[in-house]
């Protein structure tokens, strides 16, 4: 009977107004901070920049040929001797700065983005089971956790790769197994909050297969702390990798990251040589501040949990 | 099966399509063990509605969790059988469990706030719902939750799928979480609470609803409440709960008219009534006993006007026509003259 009176009724008189799409609206309350915008603005070109390097750098820092050992240590605003402007200066081989960080960035970004992306996968799947099948397995996962994190980081990462050898994947390797216990964390965490909900619930009295109940259901739920540690943790990774690099166990001296261009132009320092050392360190510097001042206000914004 | 023609019906409502035996689920915790359900019998007739009446604490959502098979840690059924369509649940093994949730037996939670996932959006919780149990395809799916929306009364049910929990009033969301557990036509829903959360008005439309549709489809229902109101005008059968224990069970006309125990006398009392107007609400002195300590014999004696030293005796539930009851002392004397014809 109030069926037939509802359906009477246009569907906008029943849907509660102004209510939007939970992504829009973190959008919108994102982008009231002024910090933030510049950030994301930031963010966005470096990510540009290195996503074009072949298009945006004056040259192809990788292709020997275009290298000139004539070249080498040239200070900032120097011309080479094909009359190209080095405005970054050049390292010991004659490449040339800028062109050298713009595809540094890829590296050093792609290594720090991939190693987070496949931490988080490995991290959040091994929370949320867990999490969510208690008992024996929540105790055995949760252990190596903590065997995990009670290892500094660096130590970790430098034995993997000591044992493993140089190389873009080994690194990326090395930083997962260095990271995905925090994310582990974080999800078992969350996941414990989320899965004495009713809704967790009520999907078992559907008889939902467990798996699904664990990706499907729970881990939509314990996404947003786990978005903003895993941006947090980009910044961490390509912090790592500059390191590992600058101990030189990173990636091939062929392909520098900025870490690695760091310590190129590290024994030329003392002779006045700064800029090699000093640009790839303030461009690694800049990306790393981009993505924490996204990472915060994302922290800020999703943390409202009011929304629904 | 389930889907019982006209001719079918009347053969079928004859038998239980659930029995309860004496079924006890204990919480066994470092303080001691909580009896939360502690022998409990019932059945329910297909097509037919158990309102199961008691205060907070009274095990009925215990028992209701018992039957569904979804007791949590450290809860345990330590006793009794659940019989349905022939088969024990509390034996079966859990995937045989699985195979019946949700297609056959389904459950109905109290806060429809809460029980549908918030971030994911309608149509997904429907098809997952339908797909756990049907090999269908994604199209087939979403037909299926379309009509399963237009049937509990959602208008425009093409345009909600595509709607977040949020959108939803909450009527409108427990139509929603209702449209969920008729989805497999089950033959037996446990509702546990399930108008609680929502305004008068709201309540009233939802239990005609669920009135017209447990008819049409002949299916059992077993009602968890603790409101009389909603008991009088939707249950067939009513049995109260107490301390763990069916302390009062019978049609629910005789025994809302004329209570036996007087802790079904009790309840009924502190029911705010129109007829009343002015008098003093009554309620039931004390409150329930810790679950951990309960008296020996009633569990309602110590709160009991009628109780005497006979009451520290373990009291059968003791059998009168259709009804049964759980007291040395009865409201009303139940001679042999009352037992009906």
């Amino acid at each position: 009977m109030s069926a037939e009176d509802l359906s009477l009724l246009p569907a906008s008189a029943i849907l509660p107004i102004g209510e939007e799409a939970p992504f829009r609206q973190t959008a919108r309350a994102y982008l009231r901070s002024s910090g933030a915008i510049f950030g994301l603005v930031l963010l966005a070109s470096i990510v540009g920049l290195a996503l074009l390097a072949p298009l945006v750098a004056p040259q192809n820092p990788y292709d020997l040929l275009q290298l000139d050992i004539m070249n080498s240590r040239l200070p900032p605003g120097s011309e080479s001797t094909t009359g190209m402007i080095f405005w970054l200066g050049t390292d010991d081989q004659g490449r040339d700065m800028l062109s050298g960080i713009i595809y540094g960035l890829r590296i050093s970004l792609s290594v720090g983005v991939s190693s987070a992306l496949f931490a988080t996968i490995v991290g959040t799947s091994a929370g949320l089971i867990a999490a969510y099948a208690g008992r024996r397995t929540e105790t055995v996962i949760m252990r190596i956790v903590d065997l995990q994190l009670s290892f500094p980081a660096i130590l970790v990462a430098l034995m993997i790769l000591a044992f493993l050898g140089k190389g873009i994947a080994n690194v990326v390797l090395a930083l997962v197994i260095v990271e995905w216990a925090t994310y582990a964390r974080a999800a078992r965490a969350t996941a414990l909050v989320e899965r004495r909900k009713e809704y967790i619930e009520a999907a078992e009295a559907l008889a939902i297969p467990r798996w699904r109940i664990v990706f499907t259901h729970l881990l939509p739920n314990c996404l947003p702390p786990l978005i903003v540690i895993a941006t947090v943790q980009v910044a961490r990774a390509i912090a790592l990798e500059a390191t590992l690099s600058f101990l030189g166990l990173g990636v091939p001296v062929t392909e520098p990251s900025l870490g690695l261009l760091v310590a190129n132009g590290y024994q030329y320092m003392l002779s006045g040589m700064t800029w090699i050392s000093f640009y790839p360190g303030v461009a690694l510097l800049v990306t790393v501040v981009a993505i924490n001042l996204v990472g915060d206000r994302l922290r800020d914004v999703l943390n409202v949990r009011g929304r629904i | 099966m389930s889907a019982s023609g006209a001719v079918m019906a009347p053969v079928v409502k004859s038998s239980a399509i659930l029995e309860v035996r004496d079924l006890r689920t204990h919480f066994v915790g470092e303080t001691g063990s909580v009896k939360a359900v502690d022998g409990v019998s019932f059945s329910v007739k297909r097509g037919r509605v158990l309102g199961l009446v008691g205060e907070s604490g009274s095990g009925k959502s215990v028992t209701g969790f018992s039957i569904i098979g979804l007791v949590d840690p450290p809860g345990r059924i330590v006793g009794g059988q659940v019989i349905f369509d022939g088969r024990d649940l509390t034996r079966v093994t859990r995937e045989e469990m699985r195979g019946l949730r949700g297609r056959r037996i389904a459950m109905i939670f109290q806060d429809p706030m809460m029980t549908l996932n918030p971030v994911l959006r309608i149509d997904t919780q429907l098809i997952e719902a339908i797909r756990a149990h049907a090999d269908v395809s994604q199209a087939q799916a979403r037909a299926w939750a379309r009509d399963a929306l237009g049937m509990v009364g959602i208008p425009s049910p093409e345009e909600r799928l595509h709607a977040y929990p949020h959108q939803f009033s909450g009527g409108m969301r427990q139509r929603v979480v209702i449209a969920i557990a008729l989805l497999h036509k089950p033959d037996f829903i446990i509702a546990d609470e399930p108008t609680t959360a929502l305004d008068v008005t709201i309540q009233a439309q939802i239990l005609a609803e669920v009135q017209k549709l447990v008819a049409e489809s002949d299916t059992a229902l077993i009602w968890i409440t603790h409101d009389l109101a909603v008991v009088s005008r939707l249950a067939d059968d009513i049995a109260v709960m107490y301390a763990g224990r069916i302390v009062e069970a019978g049609p629910v006309a005789e025994v809302l008219d004329r209570p036996l125990h007087p802790y079904t006398a009790g309840l009924i009392g502190s029911v705010p009534s129109r007829n009343r107007r002015g008098e003093r609400l009554q309620q039931i002195p004390g409150m329930m006993p810790s679950m951990l300590h309960l008296p020996k014999g009633c569990a309602f004696r110590t709160r009991c006007a009628r109780a005497d030293a006979a009451c520290a005796a373990d009291v059968p539930l003791l059998p009168v026509g259709d009804r049964e009851y759980r007291c040395f002392h009865p409201l009303i004397e139940v001679p042999v003259t009352e037992m009906p014809a």
